[in-house]
């Protein structure tokens, strides 16, 4: 996978191939697949997103009993119209949370790029897909933006709690559903750099602190924060708005932010929420086998 | 140190290694290493059963290889949980996820929850406790599966991250490979020659090895060699291995589903 933005925003005015294509060719060379197939299998994430989405199941809760039922209250508040936020956030929120409570629970879910971290990219997508009308063609190819993305993230910093913090996670998924609504926007790939990286800087440094090690608290509920930033920071660069620190160095920023946070926020659930005496609680009722 | 140092003949061959180990060289563990390139697909997937990608899938995953190492269905399961695993694995489903693998379901298989459901439906005794593995990867797990025929085998693995695993130790004897490759794990005497057996029956069969490491007890006693290749080893190439003077057992881990026995 390509290591930086400019290589692809390089390629994409070389070539006049899009951000999507020249993710997309580098896979078929990786894997030895054609451009078709290539396509077919994104295809098929973008499928389980959408079924994960459909099979939410409100009733369930988690083995800790700590998660359950939160994507039903929105749902049932955005009906009502009792959304600050409106209809079309408040759909991005409720699909955000769905499905992070589905993973909490079990369910069937797609990492994007990591389990915590799956509500996203599919709340966005699905709300805009939703919202938009766009055609599963473009929400594919959108799809191959945010795997670009990622792949660079994943190489110039990271894309584990346990080794960059919950930037790594939430953070990663808010930056790769930014480029991937703002390439459904129409923007070219500098535009979709920027997008990314905007998004990224509002996580920078966040803590992954989840209570007894659980992908549950404050996991579930941060899908929404990483969502809602990824549609605001599409906006700012489809408006013409930039990133004043380039997007490449925003993301080695991560990186050194990453290696900079303290053991104890790093997915060890010693510390931030996990710490706390209901943290700490909660940790001694579910151990142990 | 009861066991030599892992010779990892592959970086020996081309030359980024001398014969013996240098002190002064910083050695990376097998699991810090990425041994493929990224593709779109290890950012947007896997498709998995959540809620932890190494808590969760990779459980499953070790269950998986677990069971096609020992070359049979699972009649009996003891299952030992270490560190975070031990910590955390209740809450993370590693317990069922564990216990599905083991009964070969896929990491994004719907039945994960339940799977100790179905291992009684089944008739796959298990037995989940917790140990202390000593200084091993925190996601350690260690497990004792006995199959059809008094077929039995000890596998001690870790899940190092987004649903990769390691089998770190098997029957005793250290290992370190990841199930990704079609893997070949022969126990011999520590005698000269086993090596040239094996890798130019490989070569005959046009088999590519990837990796390969040596690992012995004791000098003249028992000896491991794990090779991980780029094709499928025939099922007769493994017989015939199998048969030779030194060679104590052979186990054969394919990528197609289903037990390979």
């Amino acid at each position: 996978m390509y290591q930086s933005f400019q290589e692809i925003i390089d390629k994409e005015k070389s070539t006049g191939s899009l951000f999507w294509e020249i993710v997309r060719d580098n896979d078929c060379t990786e894997m030895d697949l054609t451009k078709e197939e290539a396509f077919l299998r994104m295809q098929a994430m973008y499928e389980a997103m959408k079924s994960a989405d459909a099979s939410y199941d409100a009733s369930l809760s988690s083995a800790s009993g700590l998660v359950g039922g939160d994507g039903e209250r929105i749902a049932v508040a955005r009906r009502a119209g009792n959304l600050l936020c409106g209809s079309f956030l408040g759909l991005v929120m409720e699909k955000a949370v769905k499905m992070g409570e589905s993973n909490a629970c079990m369910k069937r879910i797609v990492a994007a790029p990591t389990a915590g971290s799956c509500g996203v990219v599919p709340a966005v997508f699905l709300s805009l897909e939703e919202e938009k009308g766009y055609s599963t063609e473009q929400m594919v190819k959108a799809l191959y933006v945010s795997a670009g993305i990622g792949g660079i993230i994943a190489q110039r910093a990271s894309i584990s709690g346990a080794a960059g913090g919950c930037q790594a996670e939430i953070g990663a998924a808010s930056a790769m559903a930014a480029g991937g609504a703002a390439f459904l926007l129409g923007c070219d790939g500098e535009t979709i750099a920027h997008a990314a990286a905007l998004a990224m800087k509002n996580l920078l440094g966040l803590a992954c602190d989840p209570v007894a090690g659980l992908v549950e608290v404050p996991c579930v509920k941060r899908n929404v924060i990483g969502a809602v930033n990824a549609l605001t920071s599409a906006d700012l660069a489809n408006a013409g708005v930039r990133s004043k620190i380039p997007p490449d160095q925003v993301f080695d920023a991560m990186r050194s932010i990453g290696k900079a946070l303290p053991e104890e926020i790093k997915e060890t659930g010693k510390g931030g929420l996990a710490a706390t005496p209901t943290g700490l609680a909660f940790k001694e009722s579910i151990k142990g086998f | 140190m009861l066991y030599s140092s892992a010779i990892y003949c592959k970086l020996f061959l081309r030359g980024f290694l001398p014969i013996f180990p240098n002190p002064a060289m910083p050695i990376i563990p097998y699991y810090k290493r990425r041994d493929k390139n990224m593709n779109s697909f290890d950012i947007i997937g896997p498709v998995m059963v959540g809620p932890s990608s190494s808590h969760t899938a990779g459980a499953v995953k070790i269950g998986i290889i677990s069971r096609k190492l020992l070359g049979s269905p699972v009649r009996k399961a003891h299952v030992f949980f270490h560190g975070s695993f031990l910590a955390t694995g209740k809450g993370h489903g590693t317990d069922k996820a564990l216990v599905a693998g083991l009964l070969g379901f896929s990491v994004d298989d719907q039945r994960i929850p339940d799977s100790f459901r179905y291992a009684d439906e089944a008739g796959m005794e298990y037995r989940l406790s917790g140990i202390d593995l000593g200084d091993v990867h925190p996601n350690s797990v260690k497990l004792l599966l006995y199959g059809d025929d008094d077929r039995h085998i000890e596998v001690v693995a870790a899940s190092v991250g987004g649903g990769a695993i390691r089998i770190t130790e098997l029957d005793g004897l250290p290992a370190n490979f990841s199930g990704d490759y079609p893997t070949l794990v022969v126990n011999n005497l520590d005698q000269p020659g086993h090596v040239t057996e094996i890798s130019s029956m490989l070569g005959h069969k046009s088999i590519n090895i990837a990796t390969m490491q040596l690992y012995r007890s004791s000098k003249g006693g028992k000896a491991v060699i794990v090779l991980e290749c780029d094709q499928e080893v025939p099922a007769d190439a493994v017989r015939w291995l199998s048969r030779l003077e030194g060679i104590l057992k052979v186990t054969y881990l394919g990528l197609s589903d289903g037990d390979n026995a």
